[in-house]
């Protein structure tokens, strides 16, 4: 009765055996969800009830705990712009903006062509390389308002399919919070984190 | 700063391939994680009690202690806390890209400490790339039998496996972490009667350690613990990582032994303020932490007990440098909408508190103030930290919505001139806020 992709129920079925008790897979799933839909509909709550035998009710008082499950048609590339304290120390509001303005797409919202979705972010963890933003949850760090038009401006042109951190930060970014030292050569293809076991990266491997 | 480095010496000298199994047992990975197949579980917490080592996720409490503390039923639990989302933060971070095996080797220890079979990591959902490498890591250990059934050519059976989060700081919170790895909403537990080592993931005795805090334990079993108390200060033994971040020439994450002083941190080791510009507030342990400044504290020893005797804490390490331009008023509302947004909201006094210091401290800045908002902002805050004192006398079931209060604590000790003359002027008298180029 699942209504997704023979793929996308293998991996749930893997998923749920891997775990202790079933409802533990209700976060991964949620993913998985998303991966196959774009963003979280109502259907994809029911699926994911039916999956760990649980309620949808109960589902959606899980799904909306979280801020990384969204439950509106998100864009195919969601924008995150750090303003907590520490990049808020160094202009982080000010690449916010710059987001907002060059992509004509207020925070919280998602672009009428569906491109593009905007929001900002409390602490992502890039406190050394602030102002931090990411791009489907791929880093880019020490980023000036400047740079952030120009990525806003990239993703319009160049629409790339795999969204790869090293990349973007080559293109976009500047003061690192750390050496990142080793490339990786995986990246997101959807406004979800790229992650091998659930099935959303990009492209195999860890070089 | 002669003290050798420990969990990120691998890292330093090979960054090239530190995160590889191969590195990782050329440079004597793995070998700690076998000898502790052999050891008893006495033998093992008796060790990491004797060698000092303290959580190094926030609460600083002595990491020995805390899994003899595990209650005998079983099965028993292993969560791995990577769920880093303090403020300020970003050390934990590195020592899952660059040396992931470390964390992996210190949960085959812990394991055996504990018998424990299922060991889970949760990684905040916003690490996407972290997560990457310890699940090849992960990989990488099962293919060579590290991990999984016999491991290391023994008896034991371990199975890791890598959870992700989905955007809550809350679910660094421990109890919060086990519902939410339960499948529930993040929401912390009431303790008692739900300490994790009682009664945790599962209802099952649980240990929740940080990741910095097993990455230390093959160096600790390596060295023995004389030589790791040997490393740093006598009250707080080992290295510890401080991310430093904000109003320094030199933002990242240090390994240093404990007993430096602020000064040497933020002068020396971080290169100073950018722009030759003063120093006016430091936030020594992360967001939750009550804030430091040059004129009191300066010369104080970075030491979990110094900064307890001085009304703060040294947190998850994470130090946030303020320069002279910066705007108390701005700076603290940043923080606590931080916790108003991130309140789980199952407690009043968190969940309407914070709120209400929010839009108090934004309408102070952007020129709505008045005369008695200070005191209101106090009131408010004594609601959810009775006497605002610290460590906090809290109402809540966590400490998020106590946390709040601490910039609060730091306009009314250091800033309340600072904070009458937004009212007085019916704005912010810092503005425009200056950044760097």
């Amino acid at each position: 009765m699942s209504h997704w992709s023979e793929a996308t129920q293998e991996r749930a079925r893997e998923i749920i055996s891997r775990y202790p008790q079933k409802r533990s897979a209700v976060m991964p799933l949620l993913y998985l969800a998303m991966a196959e839909e774009g963003y979280l509909t109502n259907e994809g709550m029911e699926e994911v009830a039916a999956w760990v035998g649980i309620t949808p009710a109960q589902v959606q008082a899980v799904a909306s705990f979280y801020t990384m499950y969204k439950r509106r048609r998100t864009g195919q590339y969601l924008i995150s712009c750090c303003t907590s304290i520490s990049c808020m120390l160094l202009g982080g509001d000010d690449v916010l903006h710059a987001v907002e303005d060059e992509s004509g797409v207020p925070h919280g919202e998602t672009g009428a062509d569906g491109l593009l979705s905007v929001e900002h972010v409390e602490c992502i963890g890039a406190c050394g390389g602030a102002p931090a933003v990411q791009v489907n949850y791929e880093l880019i760090e020490g980023v000036t308002p400047d740079k952030a038009r120009d990525l806003v401006r990239w993703l319009g042109s160049a629409q790339p399919e795999v969204v790869n951190t090293d990349e973007m930060q080559e293109l976009f970014g500047g003061v690192r919070s750390f050496d990142w030292a080793i490339r990786d050569e995986s990246g997101a293809v959807g406004p979800y984190p790229a992650f091998q076991p659930l099935g959303t990266v990009g492209s195999e491997g860890n070089a | 700063m002669t003290t050798p480095l420990v969990v990120t010496k691998r890292m330093t000298e090979f960054p090239a391939d530190s995160h590889t199994i191969d590195r990782y047992e050329e440079t004597g990975g793995y070998e700690q994680a076998r000898r502790a197949t052999g050891m008893s579980r006495d033998e093992l917490v008796e060790e990491i009690k004797t060698s000092g080592l303290l959580g190094r996720g926030g609460a600083a409490f002595s990491a020995g202690l805390k899994w003899s503390f595990l209650a005998p039923s079983r099965p028993s639990y292993l969560v791995i806390n990577a769920d880093e989302s303090e403020p300020g933060t970003f050390k934990d971070r590195q020592l899952l890209e660059r040396d992931p095996h470390q964390m992996l080797e210190g949960i085959i220890i812990t394991a055996i400490a504990n018998e424990v079979h299922d060991a889970f990591i949760y990684i905040r959902g916003e690490y996407p790339k972290p997560a990457r490498r310890v699940q090849a890591a992960v990989d990488e250990a099962y293919a060579k039998g590290h991990l999984g059934k016999g491991i290391l050519g023994s008896e034991y059976d371990l199975d890791v496996m890598v959870h992700l989060g989905a955007g809550a700081y809350i679910c660094g919170e421990e109890t919060a972490l086990i519902n939410s790895l339960e499948g529930l909403r993040g929401e912390p537990r009431l303790k008692p009667p739900y300490f994790p080592a009682a009664k945790g993931l599962y209802m099952q005795p649980t240990i929740v350690n940080n990741v910095e805090t097993v990455s230390n334990l093959p160096h600790i079993l390596a060295m023995g613990a004389e030589e790791f108390i040997g490393l740093g200060h006598p009250l707080d033994t080992g290295t510890f990582m401080l991310s430093v971040s904000g109003h320094v020439k030199k933002p990242g994450n240090y390994e240093l032994p404990h007993g430096i002083t602020w000064r040497d941190l933020i002068y020396d080791v971080a290169g100073g303020i950018p722009n030759d510009r003063e120093l006016k507030a430091i936030i020594p342990g992360g967001a939750s932490s009550p804030w430091f400044v040059p004129q009191i504290h300066l010369d104080h020893q970075i030491t979990k007990d110094m900064c307890a005797e001085a009304g703060s804490m040294l947190g998850s390490g994470a130090v946030i440098v303020m320069d002279d331009k910066t705007c108390m008023v701005r700076a603290a509302e940043r923080i606590v909408r931080f916790f108003a947004h991130e309140s789980c909201g199952q407690c009043t006094p968190c969940r309407e508190g914070t709120t209400w210091m929010e839009m108090i401290l934004r309408r102070i800045e952007e020129g709505q103030g008045r005369a008695i908002d200070l005191d209101l902002l106090l009131d408010v805050s004594d609601n959810i930290s009775v006497g605002l004192g610290w460590p906090p006398k809290m109402t809540t079931i966590c400490p998020l919505g106590p946390s709040a209060v601490s910039p609060v604590l730091a306009l009314r000790d250091y800033f309340r001139e600072e904070v009458n003359a937004h009212v007085e002027l019916g704005g912010c008298p810092l503005r425009p806020v200056e950044v760097h180029a």
